[in-house]
């Protein structure tokens, strides 16, 4: 178990380094660097004429004339180091004040979309997968195909209309107008709680239609096994017996596979972010590359795949805490 | 001994046995095609994607008017659906009601209304602006067209632009675009998950870490982050072809794995070493003697990452880091769906979505048809 863990944790941390440099090019890669920007979004209106030379100023006291593997291990060091993910300058801060709580709001957004992914997508696939051929397994099946086609921005763009249509009510934002910008509180958080199901529903949409068929298909395949036969020969309840053998596998590829369904989810929150007007970080990500503030565009990124990585390593604890096999092999 | 009279077959046991010769001596893909006939869903979408290729290819034939035309008469104008009768009687000929201005009562603002009292009559092949049809054979003909003034089946954009004719370039634009993605991804995935495959090794531990990291990065972000890097002032003709090479090289790690994997399990048969042992290159032995055994395979991923370039374009451009106007694609005309109030005031602006869900369902079950089709140990026949 210990060389399994070592050997995970090596794997996440090479992971780690080539998604930074990764997301650091990317940084890189628009025309133009962060010193025409600041200068430009500084002195823009104000009359100040900039010239090449302000322009080279700036980008020798920022440290951005050195060569790029310098900038890559200044920027990297600052984030491991000091937690410093360096200046914004559409907002003419610091990163870190623009993410600032929002990245609580994200994480909060996701443990809630992945609840509900799991409590939607578990039981009812295995439902269909016991119930193979009935009205209401084909039901699921055509729902969960509709689920992959409909993507979730249009599915969010639906329940705008319809919401403002039948009940003339808006269903965007995570917050009511007088909580917005109050500090937190337990009302507050209640008034989040109630806003969030909407975008966990919209951003769980295609995570939900996937997983649906995942256990359908496993649960379908574990039910003819002999196991469950033998198991059925000796007369156990046939609740219980489902839920010993054949369910309990079924879970497994739902579990090995969570990583993916953080990415499909923030994969998806940028643009669901942008239709229903939630203010967090998918928002703020498509907002900073549409300014190209690369900065907080990359720290964002970062940041998600960090999560990503990290939802990786733990699915893998889980599996190999749920599945023999997997621990002994190592 | 006897001799066993030869009864003269009868008509069926001629049938039957001509039946199993055709499927003993059938090819692979004779085979293929067969059993993906039976498919009756894949059939369905693959006449209605057929459909869609056609009418997104003559476009210029089809769509009575220009992408970019536009009736300042009419604004948001809702859509005009051709009827037969109407209060003042029946007509053979289709017709739809023509529009006159009138000022609002309450706003003051002057309007433009269908007016039940005049018939603007339906008619096939009329003359329209000059186009080129596939980009080389200048045409004036239109599918139809109204005798006087125009006909807007799914009503206009602010701008006064035909809601059905932009569909119809957009589909051109969408569908092309996938398809120039897959075809850039699929030549990514092959020379890299060929390497990786068939070198084996350190070389392939290393490729697998990169197709890694970029499987983990969330695709829409790294999408937006490729897209946000082309410059503003690029045309729409770079832009394009920009999008198809970030769609595909984003695209390639799902089917390098494939190929990979594919490659690394026969890497070992005794034909390919006698290849090597005959001295053939690694890319004539991957190339002829191994692909063709999972070129099926290929066929149908390629066919199942359709529908995920499709969706990526929509997004991007719907939220204005992809295609800009004035290229109309899907998710550039729903962007002008994007807000509460448009949606409210004209819901037609929200058509060009059902196109896309209707394309990737179509391309979703054919690729599970060619799946089935494709799989040698599925039911013979």
């Amino acid at each position: 178990m210990a060389v399994f863990l070592i050997r995970r944790l090596l794997g996440m941390a090479l992971t780690l380094l080539l998604v930074s440099l990764m997301v650091f090019l990317i940084m890189e890669l628009p025309p133009g660097d962060y010193a025409e920007r600041y200068a430009f979004r500084k002195f823009s209106g104000t009359g100040v004429a900039v010239t090449p030379a302000d322009i080279q100023a700036i980008r020798i006291e920022l440290g951005l004339d050195a060569p790029m593997m310098v900038r890559y291990a200044n920027w990297i060091s600052g984030i491991v180091l000091r937690g410093d993910f360096g200046q914004a300058y559409s907002f003419l801060t610091s990163v870190n004040n623009v993410i600032g709580d929002k990245v609580w709001l994200t994480l909060g957004l996701l443990v809630a979309t992945l609840l509900l992914t799991y409590l939607i997508a578990i039981p009812v696939g295995l439902y269909a997968a016991v119930r193979r051929g009935s009205g209401a397994d084909y039901g699921l099946t055509i729902i969960s195909y509709l689920g992959l086609a409909l993507p979730n921005f249009l599915l969010a763009l639906l329940l705008l209309y319809f919401a403002n249509r039948w009940f003339g009510a808006s269903i965007g934002g995570l917050f009511s107008d007088q909580y917005r910008d109050a500090p937190w509180s337990l009302a507050k958080f209640w008034d989040l709680v109630k806003h969030l199901w909407i975008p966990a529903l919209v951003l769980g949409w295609s995570a939900i239609a996937y997983q649906l068929q995942t256990v359908r298909a496993t649960m379908s395949d574990e039910i003819g096994k002999l196991s469950v036969m033998a198991a059925r020969a000796r007369g156990l309840p046939e609740t219980r017996l489902m839920v010993k053998y054949p369910a309990r596998l079924a879970v497994n590829p739902v579990v090995s596979t969570i990583g993916f369904d953080v990415n499909r989810i923030f994969s998806e929150l940028p643009i669901v972010a942008a239709v229903l007007g939630l203010t967090e970080l998918g928002d703020l990500l498509l907002k900073s590359f549409l300014d190209l503030d690369m900065n907080v565009a990359g720290a964002i990124l970062l940041l998600l795949t960090v999560v990503i990585v990290v939802m990786n390593f733990v699915s893998d604890l889980l599996l190999a805490w749920l599945d023999p096999r997997i621990r002994l092999e190592g | 001994m006897t001799d066993m009279p030869q009864t003269p077959e009868t008509r069926t046991e001629r049938r039957e046995r001509e039946r199993r010769e055709a499927y003993y001596s059938a090819s692979q893909w004779t085979l293929i095609w067969w059993r993906f006939r039976r498919h009756r869903a894949a059939m369905a979408a693959s006449a209605i994607l057929g459909l869609m290729i056609i009418l997104g290819l003559f476009a210029e034939f089809f769509a009575p008017y220009g992408p970019t035309e536009r009736n300042r008469d009419y604004l948001y104008g809702a859509p005009q659906m051709p009827m037969f009768c109407d209060q003042n009687g029946c007509s053979l000929r289709a017709f739809v009601h023509g529009t006159r201005t009138e000022r609002d009562p309450v706003t003051l603002r002057s309007r433009t209304v269908p007016d039940p009292q005049t018939r603007r009559y339906v008619q096939f092949f009329v003359e329209g602006q000059p186009a080129k049809l596939l980009g080389v054979i200048p045409t004036r003909t239109r599918l139809f067209g109204l005798d006087e003034g125009r006909i807007h089946l799914w009503g206009t954009d602010e701008l006064g632009r035909d809601v059905f004719s932009r569909t119809l370039y957009a589909t051109r634009t969408s569908l092309s675009i996938g398809v120039l993605g897959v075809i850039i991804s699929f030549v990514l995935a092959l020379a890299i998950g060929g390497i990786a495959g068939y070198a084996g090794g350190l070389t392939d531990s290393a490729i697998q870490r990169v197709t890694e990291v970029v499987r983990v990065i969330p695709v829409i972000p790294l999408y937006m982050g490729l897209a946000a890097a082309m410059p503003r002032e690029w045309s729409g003709l770079q832009v394009y072809f920009a999008m198809t090479v970030i769609l595909g090289a984003v695209g390639w790690p799902t089917l390098a794995r494939r190929v990979r994997s594919q490659l690394l399990s026969i890497r070992g048969e005794d034909y390919v070493t006698a290849a090597r042992l005959a001295g053939a290159r690694p890319s004539r032995i991957i190339g002829t003697h191994m692909l063709p055994s999972f070129t099926s395979f290929i066929i149908v991923d390629l066919v199942i990452s359709f529908p995920y370039m499709i969706l990526s374009e929509t997004a991007l451009s719907f939220v204005g880091l992809g295609l800009r106007p004035p290229a109309v694609s899907w998710g550039v005309m729903l962007q002008q769906a994007q807000s509460i109030r448009v949606i409210e005031q004209a819901p037609w602006l929200f058509i060009p979505a059902l196109f896309v869900v209707v394309a990737v369902l179509a391309f979703t079950v054919i690729g599970d048809g060619l799946r089935d089709a494709a799989d040698p140990y599925s039911e013979a026949r």
